[in-house]
């Protein structure tokens, strides 16, 4: 009853009309920076969260979060329309939705993605009204073994679950690291790092230097070279007939994905550094698994289409979870919330919900409206969108380099920092065609802070014995399974080379 | 691919060594009372990629990445045509920030862009780097509250006329 009482007082927060502006706002810019190729959640929030510093924060992280949702939604339309997909969290929604736009059920599949990112959506707030005050309470145990323990899962679950290289994957976490402690040393008060004796450096790095260089720029560079501007088109018609009958086939055919993605996303979400994208895509893996017939999908099955989404809407609420209540982000959209919430003043982690319980419901409240909103402005905008991605990639591009560039200087207001960028862009833009996954570096530069304090305080705390995160209750634990995580590839390797050894 | 794979690893072991180097302007160990120094924790972590790159290296060497076994250039004729292309018309929109300010710049490398490599209309081209600029600057300056650079003084008169409209 208490859950449903402050439940009542954050969506009575988050129905106040600037709040109700942010959110539509919010959700119909998501869905458009959603919808573009090339740019994702990640992109909207980077951009964008230099211009919330002019709203309180309550308001500012419910807009930032209702950009999160509306993308959600958006990166969908072209995945389905242009085979292209909007954001990384949309890839499996390209396997069975462009196939049907190929057969003229455009509308279908636009329909079917619409009604399971609802259905996803609202599953995973109901999991999150749940869980997220019982995780809460368990985090205020935490101290800064246990802080940095969780640091440390985060990083090994993404070199033990990621499917890239993992010595890049490694090199990524540790340079977004070091990156993250140019400055000044905050216990010396010492200056750290200072390359070249350059003074802009004093102030560090800001993350968002690093995110829009790597996506804004870096990113569009890679997606202007390698698609070579032949993108296709697809003609999608949307009528409020055809919409009635699309929902009806859609959850029909769909019901099963939707079920699986709503569930599974949610839990894959609030694993750290985990996200939407591994989400939807075990997501459509485990419903093709237990389709009664699996060989029509990547052929046009709606299912296919209804699971990543309802999976990636699930999961981008779940990912807020440990990004609120232990202060680690599950995907780089998040990072970038948890670092702007740090700007506002804010220490997301074990005391933010006693803390700031006003601001925690307005946000969980928030996404109740958000969801609904976003379904909504979907249905509604959804011919329009398909008009935009129909604009000349020509003009597209530019348009994103201006708001990269404006965004990166708006951050900090020097223009060190917008060279910076453009180095990091170009970097970014050559490693990424060498496969070096670099979400690592963008989600290390924003854990980087809260690591290295912790553990500097628990070697303190220990007079520099490395056991104490072995030793401890909570820590213990957490320590090996992110061990573990990390020596994954290596028992892979070890059992693959055995294996091929006995076929030989 | 093969080339810049390894060309790559080796760069990035440099930068790993000079951050290390860097690193130890502050104590790298570990000072009784205080915890670990201020250099130790970037001085480790550097380390640890140059470990990183020479498994890169190790497996550039077996050709067990994909990169590695690429034969295909780094780079084409496209690709270095367009990086130079788009690369260099992003440096010279941030080159011209601080002379003709960041809306000037913005509608220098939009009438470029648009023009030039969009191969658009001058209608199209004059409108959107005529109107986008403006909406920034009204967006930032009378709404965010945010001045992005104004260049030169020469720039002074026109951002008069503008100002003269938000006060």
């Amino acid at each position: 009853m208490e859950i449903l009482g402050l439940l009542t007082d954050g969506i009575m927060t988050s129905l106040m009309p600037i709040n109700i502006l942010l959110i539509l706002v919010g959700v119909t810019l998501g869905l458009f920076i959603g919808a573009m190729p090339g740019l994702g959640s990640v992109n909207g929030v980077a951009i964008l969260l230099p211009i919330t510093f002019l709203v309180p924060p309550g308001s500012a992280i419910i807009f930032l979060a209702a950009i999160y949702y509306g993308a959600m939604y958006g990166g969908a339309i072209s995945s389905i329309t242009l085979g292209i997909p909007g954001a990384s969290t949309a890839v499996a929604t390209t396997f069975d939705g462009r196939p049907l736009a190929m057969k003229g059920r455009a509308s279908l599949a636009l329909v079917t993605a619409a009604l399971a990112s609802f259905i996803g959506g609202t599953v995973s707030n109901v999991l999150f009204t749940v869980f997220a005050p019982l995780l809460a309470k368990v985090a205020l145990i935490f101290g800064p073994p246990e802080i940095f323990a969780l640091m440390l899962l985060a990083f090994a679950t993404f070199v033990g679950l990621g499917g890239d290289d993992i010595p890049k994957t490694i090199l990524s976490i540790c340079l977004g690291l070091v990156f993250a402690a140019v400055g000044f040393d905050e216990i010396s008060g010492a200056p750290r790092l200072v390359f070249f004796d350059i003074p802009g450096f004093l102030h560090g790095i800001n993350f968002l230097v690093l995110a829009i260089g790597v996506y804004g720029i870096g990113e569009m560079i890679w997606t202007i070279e390698s698609t070579r501007g032949e993108i296709t088109t697809t003609e999608a018609k949307m009528t409020v007939k055809g919409i009635v009958n699309d929902s009806k086939e859609g959850m029909k055919r769909g019901w099963k994905g939707t079920a699986i993605g709503s569930f599974l996303g949610f839990f894959v979400g609030i694993l750290p550094a985990a996200g939407a994208t591994p989400g939807s895509l075990m997501s459509y893996g485990v419903t093709k698994l237990v389709a009664k017939r699996p060989e029509e999908f990547g052929k046009g099955h709606p299912g296919g289409v209804a699971a990543p989404e309802a999976a990636n809407n699930s999961a981008s609420t779940g990912a807020m979870l440990p990004m609120l209540t232990l202060g680690i982000p599950g995907s780089p959209t998040t990072a970038i919330l948890l670092g702007g919430m740090v700007i506002w003043g804010l220490t997301p982690g074990p005391r933010l919900f006693t803390d700031q319980p006003d601001f925690v419901w307005g946000l969980i409240g928030s996404f109740y409206i958000s969801n609904l909103f976003a379904v909504i402005v979907n249905l509604a905008f959804i011919p329009l969108f398909i008009w935009m991605l129909r604009m000349p990639f020509t003009v597209l591009a530019p348009l994103i380099f201006v708001l990269s560039v404006v965004g990166g200087y708006a951050a900090t207001q020097d223009m060190h920092d917008v060279w910076l960028m453009l180095f990091f862009g170009f970097g970014a833009f050559f490693l990424r065609k060498l496969d070096y996954p670099l979400a690592p570096a963008v989600l290390a530069i924003v854990l980087g802070p809260i690591a290295e304090p912790t553990l500097r305080q628990s070697l303190l705390l220990s007079s520099g014995d490395a056991t104490i995160f072995f030793t401890r209750p909570i820590a213990g634990p957490i320590t090996i399974i992110a061990i573990i995580l990390i020596l994954l590839p290596l028992f892979k390797a070890i059992r693959d080379r055995s294996r091929k050894a006995s076929e030989a | 691919m093969r080339l810049a794979e390894i060309v790559t690893a080796g760069v990035l072991a440099l930068l790993s060594i000079y951050l290390m180097w860097k690193s130890t302007e502050l104590n790298v160990g570990y000072i009784a009372g205080e915890g670990p120094g201020g250099g130790a924790w970037p001085f480790w972590l550097s380390g640890i990629m140059l470990i990183c790159t020479i498994m890169i290296a190790i497996n550039w060497y077996r050709q067990s990445s994909p990169p590695s076994r690429s034969t295909e250039p780094l780079l084409d004729g496209y690709g270095k045509r367009t990086l130079v292309l788009v690369g260099g018309g992003l440096l010279g929109f941030v080159g011209l920030t601080g002379i003709i300010s960041m809306y000037g710049a913005m509608a220098v490398f939009l009438l470029y862009y648009l023009r030039f490599l969009g191969r658009h209309t001058w209608t199209l081209t004059l409108i959107l780097s005529t109107a986008i600029p403006i909406g920034f600057f009204f967006f930032f300056e009378a709404l965010m509250r945010i001045t992005l650079p104004k260049g030169m003084k020469f720039t002074e008169p026109f951002f008069n006329i503008l100002y003269s409209i938000i006060y």
